[in-house]
């Protein structure tokens, strides 16, 4: 009998983390510039606002939502255009404890995590019983419901949205402190993108990449591929749900806007550009997006325009177009 | 109360017409060119400004109408030849994410030429009033002239793909694509006809709506998700399917909003149920749509298998 | 072993699974052969379970699984194989088939712990690897590997979900002549040991290693026997071998 572990000791080794010893350098110095960059400026009172602590504080919190994302839809292929809606839950969830008095975090985020994975359990068992197309469809019905939902409650805002005056109150650290928060939302960052690391290349993720390369075998082989895809669906709602509290935390003002499904289009095209079925990838997407959108409406309101003209464009004429890269990502990893 | 009711119901049926006017491009289009254009909602709104436009410079609502149809079909006709059938080979997401960068563009587009805020169309005299039609109910005017024009045109729609040449070439085309361009029909043609008839079909149901709502930006972007849902519960491809569902969202999200609140109150208290009625009332089509899935997934009516 | 009952199966007008019953024995390697459109790959999908049959019985050992879905199926000892290849393409052939060791290896919502360091999983992947000749080629990519590899793979994977019965829909579907001798072998090794359906245009494979041979023509069988029986039926050969 061969030894499995000597000549097979390449395939045993505990996948990268990073990726090519190139990769790895560039998104070492990336993630230490998103930390560095926004503390440095702010502690030296800079005024611009791209380098900022704010531009930087929302831009991790909609990087956590992007690696959220990315988990169902880079390494599961499940398109869903409804993610956004786990922000706006999240952030509800922040903001309506807060409006009756309610300001500690313990109760905030856990009850984000859980509003959300309760809302995903339900809307993903029933959306997971369909595919293609008919999946992006009902993903963005239900967020359109729960869009819906949240602007049908007036003592809430409703349409204006919900100030709130006092962050979550967290006994062992201050988020009322700019610099404190940023450090909170970034340290989170670190861990959505280990975890998502680790239930990747576990039991668990092999079967969810499976599921995305070809559903039927891996229904010949016996698994249940609905109970599995469901429960991916759910981890990446709560922790998409963690991103969205932690945005309430930071804006403190919350409106059901932020749910659109316009957002959930933004949210998916972040994940797409950062490159799918890669760990830092959603990162690299969300700042892309995210200083293009700062620096283009700077100079017009009408940002939208060449956003739409990008999408347009990048998907007619890149190969595959949008969907051809998520899977050529998927061949990568 | 009957009264309210019978109003509300005619109210829900005005909805439903438009769903459907809305719906019907969508799921032929889907349907035939096995294309999600999300950008329909946005042959709605332009429809809705054009129609805006023109009533101004005509000073005739009537002609306005018929100009603007004319004009959003030609600009169907252009995003057809020009974008979208390049895109019929792709994945179903490069639709969605291709039609989503449209609506960012038109809707861009309409600020910059419109303007941000809205523009309302003032109806013309004859179609300002009311009618009464039944004993003692009145009705306005032209959400009676909106419910007639709707259903006069699912009757031409039903003439036309039950009973004309092109119908059955779209219906041929529906269950088998490469069938029909191995006969010889042009293709090409019969996919920029039917992307322009439903362009033509979205952009009356927005100049129908305007001068009750205002020509405003987005406007398509909310409703173009109800029409999926009404798509998707009258099965995808399916023109009765689209109908009667449209009907029934229409009636159901309209009577709902009314009447929930009150019903909620033999349940729950009072105070509550003047915050559910209005929750529950805005998610009971999703509701409907998820029980719809839930027992009979290819939707109420779906088209005949290939 | 398995007992199929009745079977009937048709889309609109037209009959794809005309009142097909048929017996196959513990441990025998019972061969399908048929024209085009016989309605073989249905039979197939409702053995397997991507179809639901309209009327008909499928047995398995003793247990009735006509309604059982398919992923339930291959833990009660059944498995199949693809004609068009279905592996997982952007995968290496070990994590190919380790994927299908992990099926049947208890329930997998393990979340922490990296599955390519298991050697719970790796172990059983070589040797199944070895089985089928591709232990070398452990560490390719799927997608770089010629046809004939990936059709290893498809048998291998198959193989590694310790399945009583094999359903194998044209193993030797574009390989050629010496893919195929090596494809025969491994099915020779197999014999025996697993029960085994398989559906083949291959002549020579089939007539090779099949103990009995059904033949389906429209829908229905029309002959059931040993190999040199239906050689010379008439009815076959009309039918089918007549063609040629």
């Amino acid at each position: 009998m061969t030894d499995v572990s000597t000549p097979l000791s390449e395939h045993m080794g505990r996948p990268s983390l990073f990726g090519s010893p190139s990769g790895r350098i560039i998104t070492l110095i990336f993630m230490v510039a998103l930390l560095v960059v926004p503390v440095i400026s702010h502690l030296m009172g800079v005024r611009l606002q791209l380098v900022s602590l704010d531009f930087g504080t929302r831009l991790v919190c909609l990087a956590i939502a992007a690696v959220s994302l990315n988990l169902i839809l880079g390494f599961g292929g499940m398109i869903s255009f409804g993610h956004a809606a786990y922000i706006g839950i999240g952030a509800f969830c922040v903001g309506i404890p807060a409006y009756y008095g309610l300001n500690s975090g313990w109760l905030h985020f856990p009850l984000a995590i859980g509003a959300c994975t309760l809302f995903a359990l339900v809307t993903g068992a029933i959306c997971l019983r369909t595919k293609g197309v008919y999946f992006i469809m009902i993903t963005m019905a239900f967020a359109q419901m729960a869009y819906y939902f949240f602007l049908s409650l007036d003592e809430y805002g409703g349409d204006d949205g919900l100030t709130i005056y006092n962050r979550s109150v967290l006994n062992i650290i201050d988020l009322e402190n700019k610099l404190v928060l940023f450090l909170l939302c970034y340290v989170l960052l670190l861990l959505s993108i280990y975890l998502v690391y680790r239930i990747v290349n576990s039991r668990f993720g092999m079967v969810i990449r499976g599921c995305h390369s070809n559903e039927a075998r891996m229904k010949a082989l016996g698994y249940n591929t609905y109970a599995y895809k469901l429960t991916a669906y759910v981890i990446a709602g709560a922790m998409c749900g963690l991103a969205g509290a932690l945005l309430a935390n930071f804006q403190s003002f919350i409106s059901p806007d932020m749910m659109s499904w316009p957002r959930s289009g933004e949210l998916m095209f972040m994940v797409i550009l950062g490159g799918t079925a890669s760990l830092f990838g959603p990162v690299f997407g969300a700042v892309v997006f995210l200083i293009l959108e700062e620096t283009l409406s700077a100079y017009t309101t009408y940002w939208h325009l060449p956003f739409g003209i990008l999408l347009v464009l990048s998907v007619l004429f890149i190969k595959g177009g949008l969907n051809g890269l998520i899977q050529r990502g998927w061949s990568r990893g | 109360m009957s009264t309210l009711f019978f109003i509300q119901f005619m109210n829900g049926l005005q909805l439903g017409i438009l769903l459907f006017l809305l719906a019907a491009g969508l799921t032929l289009v889907f349907g035939i060119m096995d294309f999600v254009n999300l950008a329909h909602g946005s042959l709605y709104m332009v429809g809705a400004f054009f129609c805006a436009t023109l009533t101004f410079w005509t000073g005739s609502f009537p002609l306005a109408v018929l100009l603007a149809l004319i004009l959003t079909g030609l600009v169907g006709l252009i995003l057809e030849m020009g974008v979208i059938r390049h895109l019929y080979q792709r994945d179903h997401l490069d639709h969605v994410l291709a039609t989503f960068g449209f609506i960012l563009i038109a809707d861009t587009l309409v600020h910059i030429l419109w303007g941000p805020q809205g523009i309302a169309i003032p109806l013309p005299e004859y179609l300002r009033g009311q009618v009464e039609i039944l004993p003692g109910i009145i009705f306005p005017t032209y959400r009676l002239v909106i419910i007639c024009s709707g259903l006069l045109v699912a009757a031409g729609l039903y003439w036309l793909i039950g009973r004309t040449r092109l119908g059955m070439l779209i219906r041929a085309g529906a269950s088998n694509r490469t069938m029909v361009g191995a006969l010889g029909i042009d293709i090409k043609t019969l996919f920029t006809a039917v992307f322009a008839l439903g362009a033509v079909l979205a952009g009356l149901a927005g100049m129908l709506i305007a001068p009750i709502t205002e020509a405003s930006i987005g406007m398509g972007n909310d409703i173009i998700i109800t029409a999926f849902v009404v798509i998707i519960v009258g099965g995808i491809g399916s023109m009765k399917g689209a109908f009667i569902a449209a009907l029934l969202i229409g009636l159901i999200d309209t009577l709902g909003r009314s009447y929930l609140g009150d019903l909620l109150q033999y349940v729950i208290p009072l105070h509550a149920a003047e915050t559910a009625g209005p929750a529950v009332s805005s998610m009971l089509i999703y509701i409907i749509m998820a029980l719809v899935l839930a027992l009979r997934p290819q939707g109420l009516f779906p088209p005949k298998v290939r | 072993m398995l007992d199929i009952c009745n079977l009937k199966k048709s889309f609109g007008g037209v009959t794809a699974t005309d009142d097909v019953s048929l017996k196959v024995e513990a441990g025998e390697l019972h061969a399908i052969i048929g024209p085009n459109g016989a309605g073989k790959t249905t039979l197939i999908a409702q053995l397997s379970g991507d179809l639901a049959p309209d009327t008909g019985r499928i047995v398995f050992n003793g247990r009735n699984i006509t309604s059982v879905p398919t992923h339930r199926r291959s833990h009660y000892g059944l498995a199949r194989s693809f004609q068009i290849t279905s592996v997982f393409m952007g995968m290496s052939v070990i994590d190919n088939v380790s994927l299908a060791v992990q099926a049947h290896d208890g329930h997998s919502f393990r979340f922490w712990d990296h599955a390519a360091t298991q050697a719970s999983l790796r172990k059983p992947a070589m040797e199944i690897l070895q089985k089928v000749g591709l232990a070398g080629r452990a560490g390719a990519i799927a997608s770089a590997m010629s046809h004939g590899e990936r059709r290893q793979l498809e048998i291998a994977m198959a193989l590694a979900t310790n399945p009583t019965f094999l359903l194998l829909d044209e193993p030797m579907a574009g390989m050629g002549i010496e893919e195929s001798a090596a494809m025969i072998e491994i099915l020779k090794s197999l014999k025996g040991d697993k029960t085994i359906l398989l559906v083949e245009h291959d002549m020579d494979a089939v007539f090779a290693l099949a103990d009995r041979i059904s033949v389906l023509v429209y829908g229905r069988i029309i002959a059931t026997g040993k190999p040199g029986d239906i050689r010379k039926n008439k009815a076959v050969r009309n039918a089918y071998l007549g063609e040629a």
